[in-house]
């Protein structure tokens, strides 16, 4: 089996004068849970249509499975759910997610078992006769979640889930990305909301006005070094002095003490020095950074909208 | 919502799925053999989806039943006048009169509902593509496994039968009043029938392919600003023909060939009238000039034609 399912090389879209994607090259395997992390406009929902074969790219290549990207034999074993799914808003949750089966073509009799379960799945069994019309938002994602898994893809691309849920439905967009992964599925999760990415994938891409700027596994970005914060009073020269000795960036504010360890290891011997030089230690707190300070980073200074 | 939002498989008041069907979702992933490669629905089945959800779409549009209750009522109204048209007819009245009373009332009805086929098939289709183009609705779609131009096949499809319906009751209605009421049969009526729902065909066409490109509103202006093209240039040719004065004729064929509208409805009012009626004076009824064989056989490809260029279009354009 192919360990690769998107295999995308230097895929680029122009519309006009306006360079949408500059360069999109990345790799991702088999059972691998993908985030795509950017600002809004960085070309995020156009990669993700160029891989889906919705937009055509400008120039360079990508195949999805082993094939090129598109091709009905491709899309017949990919999911998607797009960002503001919408739909004929008159059928009812039933009945969508019928007509997109059969779209995927598959069998009827088996279809007729697997909505009334995928319904369940995404917790609008009880709603499953309403019209659309009459759904929350919230609702109206559930549903889009169980369109896009209705022909178990091999690919789930996921245009930001979870913009329009509830912490319940969050949980659940999270629960249903495990279990993909879990059956072999790749999932292709495109947001900005850094902490579901953060629950949820496996490996993050940085995209930046067209272009991936960076790519890192989950919590591989994390410096050997640990910052860390002491809540610390009294604290002399005598006890700075000792802790420069084998600490770095040592900042002292107020009562709020800052410095750098090249090791966690390294911590008692930091409470140490400080106690026997008469300070008073209220907390030791070893600083992670998070998804959002790495996202920060890379996307440098706001420059407004 | 919130009890079943989180994992509710096996939860407490939901019945636990038969041993068989355990496997149904979520199933794991295995290498597919290439015979087992699925390749979708295949084009007949994306086409017949298609038509069924554009048919009931259609059918749940308000304007649709407007126009019918609108039709409705005009036929009533027709069916009125015809019953007091006969009630006070007098032995005076010779039949030639008579009945050419009849066509002129029966030739107005068709002609309003001509207009109103004509309307329904550009206010119903013109925000089929481009709406959903822009709402997002198409992009969950064209990623399934069928073919764009399918996908376009079947829209136009399902307005083709809505459409078909309503000229059966709209125009059939109005046919068989005056059969029943007034006595007369036109010598052609499944012609005149078939002359004006290839008109609404030929509008339906070219709404299509516009609002692969145009918002909705653009596509409906487009469809019924070359509607009233062509309805200006057929009275141009028709004063031609009566003035001798050709540049008017070529005007009037020009825009005919532009948008065959209104030489259809020309030769759906000539064909329903009898032979010998119909050549007096200028009025969209009358067929001092009627549009030949030849411009029918054009229309149709016309509106076969763009029919094809809605799904090439369709098909090459970024969603």
């Amino acid at each position: 089996m192919a360990t690769l399912t998107i295999d995308a090389s230097q895929l680029r879209k122009t519309y006009g004068t306006r360079t949408a994607v500059r360069d999109l090259t990345l790799q991702v395997g088999r059972g691998e849970a993908f985030g795509f992390l950017g600002p809004n406009g960085a070309g995020k929902s156009t990669s993700i249509k160029m891989l889906l074969g919705l937009v055509k790219p400008t120039g360079g290549s990508a195949l999805l499975l082993g094939q090129p990207v598109g091709t009905r034999e491709v899309r017949a074993r990919v999911g998607f759910l797009p960002e503001h799914f919408r739909f004929y808003d008159w059928l009812s949750a039933s009945e969508l997610i019928l007509f997109h089966g059969r779209l995927c073509g598959l069998a009827e009799a088996k279809l007729r078992k697997k909505v009334p379960q995928l319904l369940q799945r995404v917790g609008l069994g009880a709603q499953h006769n309403k019209p659309i019309r009459s759904f929350s938002k919230g609702m109206m994602q559930r549903v889009g979640l169980a369109q896009a898994i209705v022909n178990d893809p091999e690919i789930l691309f996921l245009d930001e889930p979870t913009s329009g849920l509830d912490p319940a439905g969050r949980k659940l967009v999270r629960d249903v990305i495990g279990e993909q992964c879990r059956r072999g599925a790749t999932v292709f999760l495109n947001s900005h909301l850094l902490g579901e990415v953060e629950q949820s994938c496996d490996r993050v891409a940085f995209i930046r006005d067209g272009r991936i700027i960076g790519m890192y596994q989950m919590g591989a970005w994390q410096s050997p070094q640990t910052e860390v914060e002491i809540k610390v009073a009294r604290v002399n020269s005598a006890a700075m002095e000792r802790l420069n000795a084998f600490t770095q960036d040592l900042r002292l504010e107020g009562q709020l003490m800052r410095l750098r360890v090249a090791k966690v290891d390294h911590l008692p011997e930091v409470v140490r020095c400080l106690v026997e030089a008469g300070a008073e230690v209220f907390s030791v707190v070893p600083q992670r950074a998070s998804l959002e300070d790495l996202f920060l980073q890379m996307m440098g200074p706001d420059p407004g909208l | 919502m919130s009890k079943n939002a989180i994992d509710v498989r096996g939860a407490a008041g939901t019945p636990e799925p038969p041993a068989n069907n355990q496997q149904v979702i979520g199933r794991a992933i295995v290498e597919p053999s290439v015979l087992s490669l699925s390749r979708g629905p295949g084009t007949l089945r994306t086409t017949l989806l298609m038509a069924r959800v554009t048919f009931r779409e259609a059918a749940r549009r308000k304007i649709l039943w407007i126009a019918t209750l609108a039709g409705i009522a005009f036929l009533t109204l027709f069916w009125m006048a015809l019953h007091f048209v006969l009630k006070h007819r007098t032995p005076q009245t010779s039949t030639v009169e008579f009945r050419e009373g009849i066509v002129m009332m029966t030739m107005m009805v068709l002609y309003a509902g001509s207009m109103m086929t004509s309307l329904m098939a550009v206010l119903t289709s013109c925000d089929t593509l481009s709406g959903e183009i822009a709402s997002g609705t198409i992009h969950a779609i064209a990623t399934k496994p069928v073919q764009r131009w399918c996908l376009v096949l079947g829209k136009w499809v399902g307005f083709v039968g809505m459409l078909t319906l309503y000229v059966m009751l709209i125009e059939g209605g109005s046919i068989v009043i005056s059969w029943f009421q007034g006595g007369y049969l036109p010598p052609h009526g499944p012609a005149v029938l078939s002359l004006i729902w290839l008109q609404a065909l030929v509008l339906l066409g070219l709404t299509m392919a516009a609002s692969t490109r145009f918002s909705s509103l653009t596509s409906g202006a487009v469809s019924l600003g070359l509607y009233g093209l062509a309805f200006v240039g057929g009275w141009i040719e028709q004063f031609g023909s009566l003035q001798h004065v050709k540049a008017c004729i070529n005007l009037g064929i020009l825009s005919s060939l532009i948008m065959p509208s209104d030489a259809l409805w020309r030769r759906a009012a000539f064909k329903f009238q009898p032979p010998m009626l119909g050549t007096v004076g200028v009025t969209p009824f009358s067929g001092t000039l009627v549009p030949s064989n030849a411009m029918v056989v054009y229309a149709a490809l016309y509106a076969v034609l763009l029919m094809l260029l809605a799904q090439l279009l369709f098909s090459r354009r970024d969603l």
